[in-house]
């Protein structure tokens, strides 16, 4: 009886003491944000730092975890018809707008509709799309035209952002005021951006998940200058760096600091993929064999080891390790100079100048740049560096006016999403940026990403996908590098800043301060 | 006195409309557009999203069209709608400009005041200890790149010491007011005024010194001197006063470098003025804005040239107008 009692004494202190250890209520996060976002309403800007910050004030209809499972969000559960055509959203209850109007499957539909029009990503995402219904206020029906395996893998904030019907319907998009204090439904409220210094971000005390979010406000400062973003967090001004905020090489130096830590996590949606361009349609890029050839020449480990101080891995090929059926059961291509030399040799190069183009975004691709540019020159290309920043770079890569390029892109968590793009025949267009920009053309693989993206079940668009990932890495359209981590940085008191796979991106909801 | 400010402002108005057609060109020489910009930065590979985007910027049309369409809202005071920012170039350069005209007004008053003071000093006690101590700091404020005080300021006065703010105009969040506020954005404004007027003010030191030995040895010296007029008379009255006129020359030519110089230190202190906002709209291709900045400043140095003038006829009344 006795040990009963202790037992149970015990087991009531422990959880009293777990209960105190749980998230604590109020303070303020100081992030950095840069560079300045142009806009803060996500249905007409889409880049990097809208999203970071109005990542807080909007949401999506769903959420996924690290391991690109969906979540809740704005919907709280759905279902998929047998025939894998039809995506039933049952919406969360006593969700109200930041102006107290209350969130309908309404706003949904009209979302959609206007994100079609603003939203480049929403439009391709989308396209599958046959008709979109709304029998009642908390339901929302997709009717897709054939099964879209991605499509539960679409409904992200940044991807397809929820926007109030009734302040945007039947208004010029473009110049309506709430773009400048956008009301959304998300766990904080627009307050105040001061442009040029910070945006400020209050408590929304009417959010729909009782209990949250934990803390008062955000300030996201605006620093334009890398090494002064470095010296903030160093004199204590800010509290988050979100990933690349500072350069590469002062990232060991910062998470040596006192009571800082870090984390790769929060990117396993986007999994940045870096590469070179390899112009496949003229010079000696062309020839699949001198394509080969750098890839053994680039010393890969090298870059990921020295210029990104042990950070991100050796990509296989097209795919990131994180996204939906990846395959390591690929071609190698290890660092072997000697090998490149002799395919260099196969192919018949003779020396003529190859232009290669370094990504203008800062120190650390110009110094990655710089090491390749040294790796091509040893196994005997004759190769000339093309200095320009990042509007000249865009329009170069665009009009495929280059020889090599570097770049990174997202994958968006399936090769539906985020890999064909680059790959198939279909998206060699010329004054753009992201899509098959290396000219490479293969009857085969455009089938099989055709076929990948509407196949069920999944087993079968697993076996489509490898199958394309081992034809891709023998052809070596592009020279594919690392797969990119970007460390985020916080005071270690910050707790549960990054749930999810889009990390910092799906707001502080679930951030809390251990004082 | 008028017919002269009258003729300025006509000419300048010239020159004004000169630099915006030759500002409206170069820029358009560059690579990319703000279409690209914009869809690279939302990632975007669709053909339909950039074409959309040049049309609603009218970078669709010809460039006299272009040209003429903005040279008309210039002469209606309208310096267009901001591509990226998506507001009115006005409204962004007006909510900007007083931080700017707070940092290079601070940093030109310090420049001049200390420089002169120096350059003053220097001169009187030429060949002294004193002399070649201003000497050779001038000559490395004067060497050293802007950019590179600005980073060993903040490790020296932010990091180590902790006695300043590294970046900011004010305390994010700590809303102060009336003195404290005053207080606050003076400690904030204290490293980069610092950082843009140290070169100036060894310019202006240098240049005093250099202009006061050469005036003490004129006749008109000597005959004051023998006239038994006092040392300090003498140096204030007859050698500076005449010694300035360079110095002012050189001060009226800074006024409009100030705006350039902030560019680069608006950017490493993260100031809020129109320097970031011209370097920021000349990464993104912003051509409107960037044209927009372009004018305000040209406006500027063309009226700080004006004053310079007439600051001359004040510093020198042999000077003359009508000449």
């Amino acid at each position: 009886m006795l040990k009963k009692i202790v037992l149970g004494l015990v087991l009531t202190c422990g959880a009293s003491a777990a209960l105190a250890e749980g998230p604590k209520m109020g303070g303020v996060i100081n992030a950095v944000i840069q560079p300045e976002p142009p806009g803060l309403m996500m249905a007409l800007v889409q880049n990097g730092p809208t999203q970071m910050v109005s990542g807080n004030i909007f949401e999506g209809l769903l959420r996924y975890s690290p391991k690109l499972e969906p979540l809740p969000g704005l919907a709280e559960s759905w279902t998929v018809s047998e025939d894998a055509k039809v995506y039933t959203f049952k919406l969360k209850p006593g969700v109200t707008w930041h102006d107290g109007k209350p969130f309908t499957s309404a706003d949904v539909l009209f979302s959609i509709d206007m994100l079609k029009q603003t939203h480049p990503r929403a439009r391709n995402n989308t396209v599958q799309v046959e008709k979109i219904e709304a029998p009642d206020d908390l339901t929302v029906v997709f009717t897709l035209k054939q099964p879209f395996g991605p499509f539960l893998g679409i409904f992200e904030v940044g991807s397809m952002p929820i926007v109030s019907k009734h302040l945007y319907e039947g208004t010029d998009f473009k110049t309506n005021p709430y773009n400048n204090a956008p009301i959304g439904t998300g766990p904080f409220m627009f307050k105040e951006w001061q442009k040029g210094s910070f945006v400020r971000l209050v408590k929304n005390p009417n959010y729909h998940v009782k209990g949250k979010p934990y803390i008062d406000e955000i300030y996201w400062q605006i620093i334009p200058d890398a090494a002064a973003r470095s010296v903030a967090y160093e004199t204590g001004k800010v509290d988050v760096l979100p990933g690349g905020s500072v350069e590469n090489f002062d990232v060991p130096r910062i998470s040596k600091l006192k009571d800082t830590c870090v984390t790769g996590a929060g990117w396993e949606f986007f999994s940045p993929l870096a590469w070179m361009w390899l112009n496949n349609r003229a010079g000696p890029t062309a020839d699949k064999k001198v394509r080969q050839a750098i890839m053994y020449a680039v010393d890969r480990n090298f870059a990921k080891d020295v210029i990104w101080n042990g950070l991100g891995k050796v990509a296989t090929g097209p795919s990131a390790s994180s996204i939906k059926f990846y395959t390591d059961d690929v071609p190698k291509y290890a660092y072997d100079p000697a090998k490149a030399k002799a395919l260099l040799k196969e192919a018949g190069y003779n020396g003529e100048k190859i232009r290669l183009m370094p990504l203008p975004y800062g120190e650390t691709w110009q110094r990655w740049g710089e090491a390749v540019k040294q790796n091509l020159q040893d196994v005997g290309l004759n190769i000339e560096t093309v200095a320009t920043d990042v509007p000249g770079s865009n329009q170069k890569i665009g009009d495929w006016d280059y020889d090599i390029a570097f770049t990174y892109l997202y994958q968006y968590g399936d090769p539906a999403l985020g890999v064909g793009r680059n790959y198939i025949t279909s998206q060699i267009v010329k004054g753009q940026q992201f899509n098959n920009v290396e000219g490479y053309s293969n009857p085969e693989i455009d089938k099989l990403f055709a076929e990948g993206a509407v196949a069920t079940p999944d087993s079968k668009r697993k076996e489509i996908y490898e199958k394309a990932q081992k034809i891709l890495v023998e052809d070596v359209p592009v020279a594919w590098m690392l797969e990119l981590q970007f460390p985020t940085i916080t005071r270690c008191k910050i707790k549960d800043l990054i749930t999810t796979a889009i990390g910092v991106n799906d707001g502080f909801r679930d951030a809390w301060i251990d004082k | 006195m008028l017919s002269f400010v009258a003729q300025r402002v006509v000419k300048g108005a010239i020159v004004l409309l000169a630099i915006i057609v030759l500002n409206f060109f170069l820029i358009r020489l560059a690579p990319g557009d703000p279409a690209m910009v914009m869809a690279g930065e939302a990632g975007a590979g669709d053909k339909i999203f950039v074409t959309q985007l040049r049309e609603k910027f009218g970078l669709d049309r010809p460039l006299p069209e272009q040209l003429f369409l903005y040279v008309k809202g210039i002469l209606s005071f309208d310096l267009g709608f901001s591509f990226r920012q998506q507001a009115p170039v006005s409204k962004l350069i007006i909510d900007r400009l007083p931080a700017t005209l707070l940092l290079t007004i601070t940093a030109f008053v310090i420049s001049l005041v200390f420089g002169i003071l120096s350059g003053v000093f220097a001169a009187r006690w030429a060949g002294t200890w004193a002399d070649t101590a201003i000497t050779v700091g001038a000559l490395v404020f004067y060497a050293t790149p802007l950019f590179w005080i600005a980073l060993m300021a903040i490790l020296l006065f932010s990091v180590a010491l902790d006695w300043l703010p590294s970046f900011g105009y004010e305390t994010v969040g700590a809303n102060y007011t009336g003195l404290a506020h005053a207080l606050d954005v003076g400690a904030h404004l204290i490293m980069p005024a610092m950082t843009i007027g140290l070169f100036f003010m060894a310019t202006y030191a240098r240049m005093t010194r250099a202009s006061m030995l050469e005036v003490k040895r004129l006749d008109f010296v000597k005959t004051a001197r023998a006239k038994g007029l006092s040392d300090n008379v003498i140096q204030r009255r007859h050698v500076l006063r005449n010694a300035l006129l360079p110095v002012v020359t050189l001060a009226g030519v800074h006024s409009g470098t100030l705006i350039g110089g902030a560019v680069l230190t608006e950017t490493v202190f993260a100031w809020p003025g129109i320097g970031r906002l011209m370097y920021e709209a000349l990464l993104q291709r912003d051509y409107n804005l960037l044209l927009g900045v372009f004018v305000v400043c040209s406006a500027m140095v063309l009226i700080f040239n004006l004053v310079t003038d007439l600051v001359y006829r004040m510093v020198d009344p042999r000077i003359d107008f009508a000449a």
